[in-house]
């Protein structure tokens, strides 16, 4: 058995706002081993990119509190690291790939330098030894021309070009983790399959764990090993892929992979919508956050938070249909304990 | 009505922009289809290759550099006096993509519902106005108290439904969906498809269903047209498009989709397009995907397929069936 | 973030962990209508602007300080007996002297210490003093205030109205017209305004009607510019679009959607406008190009103290630290209006 890398415990991370603080995430824990991927799948607003950024301490520091929680990062915990030791960590071992490949450039700055600029700062290279190394990671990514590139400035670049520089600048260090915050949602479908692929391969070759921040569950299904499905700052089950696709007990899981489309299925079937809408944060209740929209609600989960139930080794969820008293023929059979 | 006549009948459509002295974007380049009374066509492609820029021609937002748009037989882009064309407006409406920029922020929900009704049918009174907007709200399933609120306070799903309650708000015929569901979370693009699906049975409305990938656009289209660079390659019935998609380019669409089904995922084989679509202001001579296609020929290069109905219904743009050139091929 | 964790129990996590009775295990779907329902109050722009406005202590403060200057500037005149132009030769040059302010050095003492009313025998009070005409400063400075104002605020209305207007057309239309009037303004802002107004004033007869013309000849251009920047955005908006395929009249568009959603940014650029034209008036003032004695600006009293500083300082003073109150507040109030109009600060 391989040893975790990362390992987040019961973070909870909240915002300072002018109406009081927002808990965005509540409590999340998952762990990632050595060239593992890990998917984190969720609505806007369930707290999923505010994780990638917590483990990157990359959230505004004068409006962010962390009350409880670690990121243990090959046994230190990231969160009590020095901003100095951190900046350290940031873009050589653990690194991040954003959903914009425009904005995460310097659009004044000749790509070939802004590598380089990594590199050197978290190695002592030559500048020769430095622009070598660029070229092998444009190389790597499936730039053509990779030597002429490398004096070209990133308007120079189309979206699907510049997310592969993007992921050169975030690989030059060989992390040991990279952080992927839904890299392909602004890119078209086509270049999405490269861009995927890409990533895949690069994975193999340094043997990197990722975290990929995604909305899509096709996207999820072609790379994860591992899934954890947030909902309202929560993590609502966690497992492997296999568990999450053919195991599903939250009816929230459910309800997503009922509203995808599938491609085999004929037109007249419809489409099975969740309900409702994402919740407000503010506004949320003291009982499960799904409640409203989800079809098997029970009186209970009105007042009361469920608990984690864990159902194997890897596979956990958060739901009151797994307590022993829901009444039998209320859910799916496929869903809760099953007894 | 009688479902089977054509509503709209685009000919030969062309809309190009001039960028400046030498350069023009070609961003519709010639395309061809008609959409029948009652009926959804899907318009499929990736950014750049003209979808919007068609649906906003076809609304008149912008005016055609040449070609023919027939709305129930009459031309939309003729002279009209004022009166004519705010009522030829009426019958035709569109849904926007950005549910944040579609609404007005400094409106209420009332005031954004009712702007077609003040427009079209001024002598209303109040109440009958506001009577008919909380008709619609409950139509497009919101709470009609909320009428009086402005769209910041809704989530992305429920503006969306403001603009479709605003788009239907003058009764129109036909409505040019606009990417209706590529801003919205998963969970939300299955309602709103829902909700468009049981207007148009209601309402007896057509719709032009513009989308960037082919995974949700079958649920609502009964005839899909695939878009690349400007032009049409591929238009056939929804589900034959996916038993039977003809044209490369269609097959790599489809092929590129992500499913959400590991096992699947894992068997089958993708096929990956090289590089990225080339820009419309400096389109591919010949066939414009040859420089894509993972099935070119020499002839891709030099001439343009016609854009021709192989089987029936089944209209391709590719040379790959053309039976006499690849016979000469050989 | 915080990098030691903080200890502080965040409130808005309100999650009940008890063990739940038995009985609660039954079905019990919510309805749909409760669902849907939105339990923030509803709040409109103008109401949310207006208390995020209110919560700036600085901008509060300002107000607060501009209102009491106003009414200072409206009623200060008429408060003694004296006018503006009346003079005394008499009383002139006296101190500032208020019974029971001595403390504060309204004492009435020059700066040899002497008091000047005892040896002059003069009975009245001078609140501000007096000038070398012995006209009263206190009416003079607040007269003055009144017609600084007055020229900065028509100022900034003809600004708004000229700014508004052109940017607006120049970019609702767009194409060759837009070209056009672009160049035009390039052509205005290319030639030193100091020398457009100058000549101005030269050919007219200096007087406020003059000095409002030359603030008002190359003022509007910055009115045009916002103005013309915020439509070109807007323009493209959905909703915009929207309202057109709905078949709305152009003039439905300006005053229904374009005006109301550029409203802020123009409130925010006249309220820098104002103190600056205030503080051009001055400047004219003083450089001799302003307006004439005895008529009073803020400028000219400057003008005046500022001759007489070593002997006679509160006449400069009063007004300086009238004009300086004006222009901080303004800043003040601008500043927290744009941080409170700003819709980047909302969703």
């Amino acid at each position: 058995m391989k040893e975790n890398i990362l390992d987040v415990e019961n973070l909870h991370v909240s915002f300072k706002t002018r109406n009081g603080a927002i808990t965005a995430v509540r409590g999340v824990s998952f762990s990632l081993k050595k060239g593992e991927t890990l998917a984190i799948v969720g609505e806007s607003g369930s707290g999923k990119s505010v994780t990638a950024k917590s483990i990157m301490r990359l959230l505004p520091k004068h409006s962010t509190v962390i009350p409880q929680g670690e990121i243990k990062f090959e046994g230190r915990d990231l969160l009590d690291l020095p901003l100095k030791d951190m900046q350290k960590v940031r873009g050589s071992e653990i690194s991040m790939v954003f959903q914009d490949p425009m904005s995460s450039l310097n659009p004044t700055m000749k790509i070939g330098k802004q590598i380089m600029e990594g590199l050197q700062k978290h190695q002592t290279l030559t500048k020769s030894v430095a622009r070598q190394r660029a070229l092998e990671m444009l190389e790597l990514v499936g730039i053509p021309n990779a030597e002429k590139r490398l004096d070209a400035y990133p308007h120079q670049f189309s979206g699907g070009m510049r997310q592969r520089v993007v992921i050169a600048m975030a690989l030059a260090c060989i992390p040991k983790v990279l952080i992927a915050d839904e890299p392909t949602t602004a890119l078209d479908v086509t270049i999405q399959a490269q861009i995927l692929r890409l990533m895949k391969d690069l994975q193999e070759k340094m043997d990197t764990a990722i975290v990929l921040i995604t909305h899509d569950l096709g996207v999820v299904a072609n790379m994860a090993d591992k899934v954890a499905v947030m909902y309202a700052g929560e993590v609502v089950e966690y497992g492997t892929l296999d568990e999450i696709f053919y195991e599903t007990q939250h009816p929230y899981t459910l309800g997503l992979l009922g509203s995808m489309p599938n491609l085999n299925a004929k037109r007249s079937e419809p489409l099975i919508p969740i309900p409702g809408s994402p919740p407000d944060l503010a506004t949320l209740g003291t009982g499960c956050p799904i409640a409203a929209r989800c079809p098997y609600t029970m009186a209970v989960c009105h007042d009361y938070h469920p608990r984690k139930t864990e159902l194997s080794e890897s596979h956990s969820v958060l739901c009151w249909l797994q307590d022993s008293r829901t009444p039998k023929n209320h859910a799916p059979e496929t869903v809760g304990s099953a007894q | 009505m009688k479902r089977n006549e054509d509503l709209l009948v685009i000919k030969d459509l062309k809309k190009h922009f001039k960028i400046n002295r030498k350069e023009t974007l070609k961003a519709v380049d010639g395309i061809s289809f008609t959409i029948k009374k009652g009926e959804t066509l899907g318009l499929v492609g990736e950014s750049g290759c003209g979808k919007s820029t068609v649906g906003r021609t076809i609304t008149q937002i912008y005016q055609p550099t040449s070609g023919e748009i027939l709305f129930d037989n009459e031309n939309v882009h003729a002279k009209f006096s004022k009166a004519e064309l705010k009522k030829k407006k009426r019958d035709m409406q569109m849904i926007f993509q950005d549910p944040y920029s579609s609404l007005n922020p400094r409106m209420t929900v009332m005031e954004i519902i009712s702007e077609g009704l003040l427009i079209h049918a001024p002598n209303t009174s109040e109440k009958e106005r506001e009577q008919q907007v909380n008709e619609l709200l409950e139509l497009v399933g919101l709470n009609k108290n909320h009428s009086g609120r402005y769209p910041h306070e809704f989530s992305g799903g429920q503006r969306q439904r403001i603009g479709i309650a605003r788009a239907l708000a003058v009764n129109p015929q036909f409505i040019v969906a606009d990417e209706p569901i590529a801003a919205l979370d998963v969970s939300i693009q299955a309602q709103i498809v829902n909700l468009l699906k049981t207007l148009q049975e209601e309402k007896g409305l057509t719709y032009l269903f513009i989308a960037h990938d082919l995974s949700m656009v079958k649920y609502i289209s009964d005839r899909i047209a695939v878009m690349y660079l400007g032009k049409i390659v591929e238009l056939t019935e929804s589900e034959n498009l996916y038993e039977n998609p003809m044209h490369p380019y269609s097959e790599a669409l489809l092929s590129a989709i992500p499913l959400p089904d590991p096992h699947l995922e894992r068997s089958r084989v993708q096929i990956l397009l090289k590089d990225d679509v080339p820009s419309p202001i400096d389109i591919p001579s010949g066939c414009r995907f040859h420089t894509r296609c993972p099935k070119a020929m020499d002839v891709c290069s030099k001439l343009d397929p016609a854009f021709v109905e192989r089987q029936p219904g089944h209209f391709v743009a590719c040379h790959l069936y053309d039976e006499e050139l690849m016979a000469r091929e050989k | 973030m915080n990098t030691v964790k903080e200890v502080e129990r965040i409130d808005s996590v309100k999650q009940n962990v008890a063990e739940p009775p038995d009985d609660l295990f039954v079905a019990a779907p919510l309805n749909r209508d409760v669902r849907e329902e939105i339990l923030t109050p509803s709040i409109s722009f103008w109401k949310e602007a207006r208390e995020r406005l209110f919560k700036n202590k600085g901008a509060v403060f300002a107000l607060i300080v501009l209102v009491i200057l106003t009414l200072l500037a409206l009623v200060g005149p008429a408060i003694n007996e004296h006018t503006y132009r009346s003079q005394n030769l008499a009383h002139s040059n006296l101190p500032p002297k208020v019974d029971g302010l001595e403390w504060l050095g309204f004492n009435g003492k020059d700066v040899k210490g002497n008091d000047v009313y005892a040896t002059r025998n003069i009975e009245e009070n001078y609140w501000f003093g007096t000038d070398e005409f012995g006209r009263d400063l206190w009416t003079r400075v607040w007269k003055g205030t009144q017609i600084s104002l007055f020229i900065a605020i028509v100022a900034a209305a003809l600004d708004l109205v000229i700014g508004v207007l052109y940017g607006g057309i120049s970019a609702f239309y767009g194409g060759r017209l837009d070209n056009v009037m672009q160049r035009i303004i390039e052509v205005l802002v290319g030639i030193p305004n100091l020398i457009v107004i100058i000549l101005f004033i030269l050919i007219l007869e200096p007087g406020i009607t003059s000095i409002i013309l030359a603030l008002v000849v190359t003022g509007w251009v910055g009115m045009a510019r916002v103005v013309r920047g915020q439509i070109l955005q807007l323009k493209g908006q959905e909703f915009i679009l929207a309202s057109r395929t709905l078949g709305a009249s152009n003039t439905r568009l300006i005053g229904k959607h374009l005006l109301p959603n550029v409203m802020g940014p123009i409130i925010v650029t006249v309220m820098f406008t104002i103190p600056t034209a205030i503080f051009f008036e001055a400047f004219l003032s003083f450089i001799g190009l302003g307006l004439q004695a005895p008529l009073a600006s803020l400028g000219v009293l400057i003008e005046d103290g500022y001759k007489s500083m070593r002997f006679f300082s509160y006449k400069l003073i009063f007004p300086a630290a009238v004009i300086s109150l004006i222009m901080i507040s303004f800043n003040l109030l601008a500043d927290g209006l744009r941080d409170a109009l700003d819709p980047k600060m909302r969703r």
